[in-house]
């Protein structure tokens, strides 16, 4: 590690919104008074009791927290090291940690007296999140889907429907994610009076992926918690995907200046990081500006945005949260990557021997998990975020196996 | 420092008109085309020219700028060709401002300091950077500064009284009003709407003010401009370009007379504008 770390890492971002180099507000001036708005009522909701416990009230009654952590012990016999955890946040309502967040967005938004929700998603995951919270809140709601990922993606499109959102498909650029958060800030910089963004990763102008991070963070505070609870100390290892990087940044945040736990976060490799297909920014990119941030991003020479390919949609993004950058250029967290293969495998593994079938997403993190276990002692405490789960991946998976259902 | 911008507004108050304000993005539909294009506006009518640098993801463009940039980059448009189309253009042109237009990552990847002393060397004069706002100055308007490009900033109806002295602290040769709040190529405002607010700006500067987005035809150009210093049009213009290419993309005959033609149209529109000063 570097001699100019900070002295803790749970500090960022500045006043300006910067993490380091990374993070701050690169959008158009329409949005400019909006961005500031938000910070503004954010640091004030933070800073409210009343607000903290409608939030919690929310997570334990309709999201169903806490997720239990727990020890996943025929993986651990099977790999023959570390002693394994899952943080449960599969079993959360709607099936993934997107809930956290869109419950702690709404909520936001119903304080500041907006009348009308947006936002973006690539598998689908996030948007189901937000339609089923504006459901919940009676807030009309548009969703904004890349025609591509709309064609793979139809099981969560009718889901949003059924929750009574607009499922508006994004025929612009790539017609994926990336395309899908272009065209919700048009639609955010042409409803300025009456709209709310959620965004669904700790990516975006500030202050999003501190606010994004802070709702995620009870997946860490839990498992921190539980982990005294059960074995009297620290877990020795976290690990977790990253697409954006929300479910990783919520349970590595509050680990950051617990300087004894290793940290390691997986991006997607796709088809290999030295092929074009993947979706690994910071093993394959470097430092960009989109999307209202400075982040590592997938790009070519001439600063043009490429595409990123997952076999897991939700982790088929060019970027990462601004934040990750700069934990991976400051050495705090190690990232790595799997690939779409060893994401597969790991993916069965886990159905037949944990009888947990897995979301494609942290299928990548228990892959990294099976290559670190078998070498690791057995009093060494592993925890991964099981961060969704896989209903939604079945036809994916079949057809990457050959199975015609 | 007097620029070529300063001095095409100070013409402009001589002549007592408002002036025109095209934009079209370097490189589409193919650099050849583009650059016969870019070389025609000033006869065209064309006061000053914004040429949009292209980016895969303009998020704050609509339907028909988007369009232009991927034609762009599909025909090999880069960082580099549209420096060269302005080196180009320079060799005929040494009066009519250029003003690079686009969102920040292609420069940042350029590199900063070789974007500014090559945009210089080119024959540029300002920048209007849509994902720059003031919080980020630091980035490249101070620079730019610095190296003596202008950079125009955009007000919009979302840039309150409070806001403004930030937006134009650091903002020459014109102020960009943003009629509407919205992508560019969206709905129109009119010279009634807009005159409160070109009212206030003014009342914070001594700068010339254009006004841009949803600028669709002659006769809203001639509204516009008669209570602006000039009107904006690129949605507009670029549809002209798209409408002028066959199935394959390519550029049709005519593609120059029905482009350029309609430049001069909405040229005649601003001269024809009864000035209602502000």
């Amino acid at each position: 590690m570097t001699t100019d770390q900070p002295n803790a890492f749970t500090q960022g971002p500045n006043d300006h919104g910067h993490f380091g180099i990374f993070g701050g507000r690169y959008v158009a001036e329409t949005l400019m008074p909006l961005v500031l708005d938000l910070e503004k009522h954010y640091k004030a909701a933070r800073d409210d009791q009343e607000f903290q416990s409608e939030f919690a009230h929310y997570l334990e009654h309709y999201v169903g927290r806490p997720s239990p952590l727990y020890f996943a012990e025929r993986l651990t016999e099977h790999l023959g090291g570390a002693k394994i955890y899952f943080k449960r946040d599969e079993l959360n309502h709607t099936g993934a940690h997107k809930i956290n967040n869109c419950i702690g967005q709404i909520l936001l938004a119903k304080r500041m007296g907006k009348k009308r929700i947006i936002a973006e998603t690539g598998a689908g995951q996030h948007g189901v999140a937000t339609a089923t919270v504006a459901a919940r809140f009676g807030l009309p709601c548009v969703i904004y889907m890349g025609a591509v990922d709309i064609e793979r993606q139809k099981p969560n499109i009718f889901r949003m429907k059924l929750l009574g959102a607009e499922v508006v498909p994004v025929t612009s650029g790539s017609r994926t994610l990336k395309d899908a958060m272009n065209e919700a800030l048009r639609d955010w910089v042409t409803n300025v009076d009456d709209t709310f963004y959620i965004i669904g990763t700790v990516a975006g102008p500030h202050p999003y992926p501190e606010l994004v991070r802070d709702f995620q963070s009870v997946i860490g505070r839990e498992a921190k918690a539980q982990m005294l609870d059960r074995e009297g100390r620290l877990p020795d290892t976290l690990v977790a995907c990253i697409g954006g990087g929300s479910n990783a940044m919520g349970l590595f945040h509050p680990f950051l200046d617990d300087q004894s736990v290793h940290i390691v976060g997986v991006e997607a490799a796709g088809k290999g990081v030295e092929t074009d297909q993947h979706a690994a920014s910071l093993t394959g990119g470097r430092p960009g500006v989109l999307h209202g941030n400075r982040t590592y991003l997938l790009q070519n020479e001439d600063g043009q945005i490429a595409e990123a390919h997952s076999i897991s949609a939700g982790l088929d993004y060019p970027g990462i949260g601004p934040e990750h950058s700069w934990l991976h250029e400051s050495g705090r967290v190690e990232y790595v990557s799997a690939t779409d293969t060893e994401a597969l495998e790991a993916f069965q593994l886990c159905c037949q021997i944990e009888g947990i079938i897995p979301a494609l997403e942290p299928s990548h993190a228990l892959a990294e998990v099976m290559k670190r276990a078998p070498n690791l002692p057995k009093d060494h405490l592993l925890v991964m975020n099981m961060c969704g789960r896989g209903d939604k991946d079945i036809f994916t998976v079949a057809d990457a196996l050959g199975v015609r259902l | 420092m007097s620029t070529r911008i300063d001095q095409r507004f100070a013409d402009l108050r001589k002549e007592g008109r408002a002036g025109l304000v095209t934009f079209i993005t370097a490189g589409d539909p193919d650099l050849e085309t583009s650059y016969e294009i870019l070389k025609g506006l000033p006869q065209a009518g064309a006061d000053i020219i914004e040429l949009g640098m292209p980016f895969t993801d303009p998020m704050a463009d609509g339907p028909s700028i988007q369009a232009a940039g991927l034609r762009a980059l599909k025909a090999g448009g880069s960082m580099k060709n549209t420096l060269s189309m302005v080196t180009r253009f320079r060799k005929h042109d040494n009066a009519t401002p250029i003003v690079l237009m686009g969102y920040y990552n292609p420069i940042y990847i350029y590199g900063v300091d070789t974007f500014l002393k090559d945009a210089l060397a080119a024959g540029v004069d300002g920048l209007i950077i849509v994902d720059l706002p003031p919080e980020e100055d630091e980035e490249l308007c101070i620079p730019a500064l610095k190296a003596g490009l202008n950079f125009i900033r955009l007000a919009t109806p979302t840039t309150d009284d409070a806001r403004l002295p930030a937006v134009l602290n650091n903002t020459s040769g014109f102020v960009y009003y943003v009629s509407i709040t919205g992508i560019t190529g969206a709905a129109s405002a009119s010279a009634s709407h807009i005159t409160p607010a070109i009212d206030r700006i003014k009342r914070h500067t001594d700068l010339p003010v254009a006004v841009g987005f949803g600028i669709k035809t002659p006769e809203n150009a001639e509204d516009i401009a008669s209570v602006a210093d000039a009107a904006v049009v690129g949605s507009a213009i670029v549809d002209r370009i798209a409408s002028s290419l066959d199935a394959h993309g390519k550029p049709q005959d005519g593609i120059y007379q029905h482009v350029l033609g309609f430049v001069a149209e909405l040229a005649s529109g601003v001269a024809k504008a009864k000035k209602t000063p502000a």
